[in-house]
């Protein structure tokens, strides 16, 4: 059992810690550095499921017969490039976020939301 | 096993050697300069050991000429790195270690 | 206890030694480096799992550009964090002990590790995918076929979420107006000069080697996705050293806003061609009716070189704008 299965349970303990990452970090940069760990611990987990033993690289040579399975390989190759792209929007959110509040931290922003709704309610003037 | 499978075999593991040593110096040497000097010796020697090696075991021309290829560009590209490191440094004023110093 | 999964335990013992130690940093610089380390480190697992074009992508996306545009987030913003306080400490560790025990106890249900015998191994689909493609189009690397043209519209799909992601970076950071005054460079790495040369005589190597390998993703590891990326750090590198100024001469942005687009219609429009043609969406059969297993070779070069165009041009104008954004002000 243990022998058949362990890379999925590192990559699942990879993927924790992406996660924790993502929860417990206040700072917004740390975040997103959380999610692509986690990200690229899903990446390995679906290219483990597509591995198989004594199996070489999907290209067709002579003299082959066994190969991993390709399909996880189309998924992960695309998933990665997107994966970049989706961080870059998120970074350009997080210097927009810096650029208006002058912090990347998650509870300074709140503050600052919160405080800023407190002041437009008492002067009874909307922003 | 055949001269040539003991010769590369020799190299790799002269290649292994020197990347564990650069490893080591990361850890042990006490400041930035001669970590840079550690880290160049996994580059160069390691890297280039390595290759070597593998070189030797190729059988089709093409994988060698992309071998020799890589190393190629291994020559280039460590040394800058490494040089441009330890420039950097140098302008910003990183001290250099003397003996007796501590380790920073 | 054989090599393979010895060396396979050290390498996830490295990563999660790495992503350990980027839990625990503070100082955003070190652990941006560190994630970088994790890429590579990852990239080696891949290529033990046989998925050698993914390794190659991870390599190139999680080194070259994904630490440039953190680290160039950090030079805009703030390189340091706030301590974690105790209290978000703990629902965190709850909720992903919970998420883990969860997944562990389901992994039980998945096939053995390397098992040949998986559902999705034996689904006819497999069959089709290694062996029937060498008949359909001749292609010795299965996972450019699959991505071209069994899976295209899946690879349209994902292609249409990059040009979304590149023009939404694009709307968030600018520079939508062209601004006329002069740049301040506070980057002075072209004062290096071994650094200068050298960047300026590996810079046609790189566009070479991102050519061949959109070239050659027909037959060996590489394709549209790997080439745009290692297109985009050519440039990168040379925006870095030379300054954005330099660059946006060689390609200026009004270029790239011209060429963003252009690869998805590319891919599009072959689409919308083999259908006039006759043909289903992207059924590439109908480019060559006398030659099917040509056309398809020639639909997925075409595919792949929209793919490359867009994705190349993407990255870089991202760069772009996130320097750009640091110069302004």
């Amino acid at each position: 059992m243990i022998g058949s299965h362990y890379v999925y349970w590192l990559t699942f303990a990879l993927m924790m810690i992406g996660l924790y990452v993502v929860i417990s970090h206040g700072n917004l940069i740390k975040k997103l550095i959380g999610l692509s760990l986690f990200q690229v611990a899903v990446f390995l987990f679906y290219i483990s499921l597509g591995k198989v033993d004594g199996g070489t690289a999907p290209i067709i040579t002579e003299g082959t017969q066994t190969y991993s399975h390709p399909l996880p390989h189309v998924l992960i190759l695309t998933a990665i490039v997107v994966g970049v792209a989706t961080l870059a929007v998120g970074l350009a959110l997080v210097v927009r976020l810096f650029e208006s509040y002058g912090s990347l931290e998650e509870d300074e922003i709140l503050q600052r939301d919160i405080s800023d709704r407190d002041t437009t309610d008492r002067d009874g003037v909307a922003s | 096993m055949t001269v040539i499978e003991v010769l590369s075999g020799v190299l790799l593991a002269a290649g292994g050697f020197f990347v564990v040593t650069g490893a080591v110096g990361l850890v042990r040497f006490p400041d930035f300069y001669t970590r840079i000097h550690a880290v160049g010796v996994t580059d160069s020697a390691g890297a280039g050991l390595i290759l070597l090696g593998l070189l030797l075991r190729t059988t089709e021309w093409e994988v060698g000429l992309r071998l020799l290829i890589i190393m190629l560009f291994m020559v280039i590209t460590s040394p800058t790195a490494a040089h441009t490191l330890a420039q950097a440094a140098r302008r910003d004023g990183v001290p250099v270690w003397r003996a007796g110093d501590a380790r920073r | 206890m054989t090599a393979f999964v010895l060396v396979n335990i050290s390498l996830f013992a490295i990563l999660g030694a790495t992503a350990l130690a980027i839990t625990r940093m503070r100082a955003l610089y070190e652990a941006t480096m560190l994630t970088a380390l994790f890429s590579l480190v990852t990239g080696s697992l891949f290529v033990l799992l046989d998925a050698v074009d993914v390794a190659f992508t991870e390599a190139a996306v999680g080194v070259g550009i994904s630490t440039v545009l953190l680290l160039g987030v950090l030079s805009l913003t703030r390189s340091r964090e706030a301590v974690t306080p105790r209290r978000r400490r703990l629902p965190a560790a709850l909720v992903v002990l919970f998420t883990g025990g969860t997944l562990g106890y389901a992994a039980q249900d998945l096939p053995p590790f390397g098992s040949a015998t998986t559902p999705v191994r034996d689904h006819p689909v497999t069959e089709t995918y290694l062996y029937q493609s060498q008949q359909d189009m001749g292609i010795p690397n299965t996972v450019t076929s699959v991505l071209a043209s069994y899976r295209g519209l899946d690879t349209l799909g994902e292609l249409v979420v990059v040009f979304t992601a590149g023009v939404t970076v694009l709307l968030l950071l600018g520079p939508l107006t062209r601004r006329n005054r002069p740049v301040k460079r506070d980057l002075v790495l072209a004062d290096y000069r071994v650094l200068r040369v050298v960047s300026g005589v590996l810079m046609p190597f790189i566009l070479l080697f991102a050519l061949y390998v959109l070239f050659h993703g027909d037959y060996g590891a590489g394709g549209g996705f790997q080439a745009g990326v290692i297109f985009a750090s050519g440039f990168v590198l040379y925006g870095l050293v030379f300054g954005l100024d330099r660059v946006q001469q060689v390609l200026p942005q009004r270029v790239l806003w011209v060429l963003i687009p252009l690869g998805l219609l590319l891919f599009m429009g072959l689409g919308v061609a083999t259908v006039l043609l006759g043909g289903s969406f992207l059924d590439y059969d109908t480019l060559r009716p006398d030659d099917p297993a040509a056309g398809q070779r020639l639909g997925i070069l075409l595919v792949e070189t929209a793919i490359g165009l867009t994705v190349a041009t993407v990255m870089t104008s991202v760069f772009f704008s996130f320097t750009g954004r640091g110069a302004s002000r």
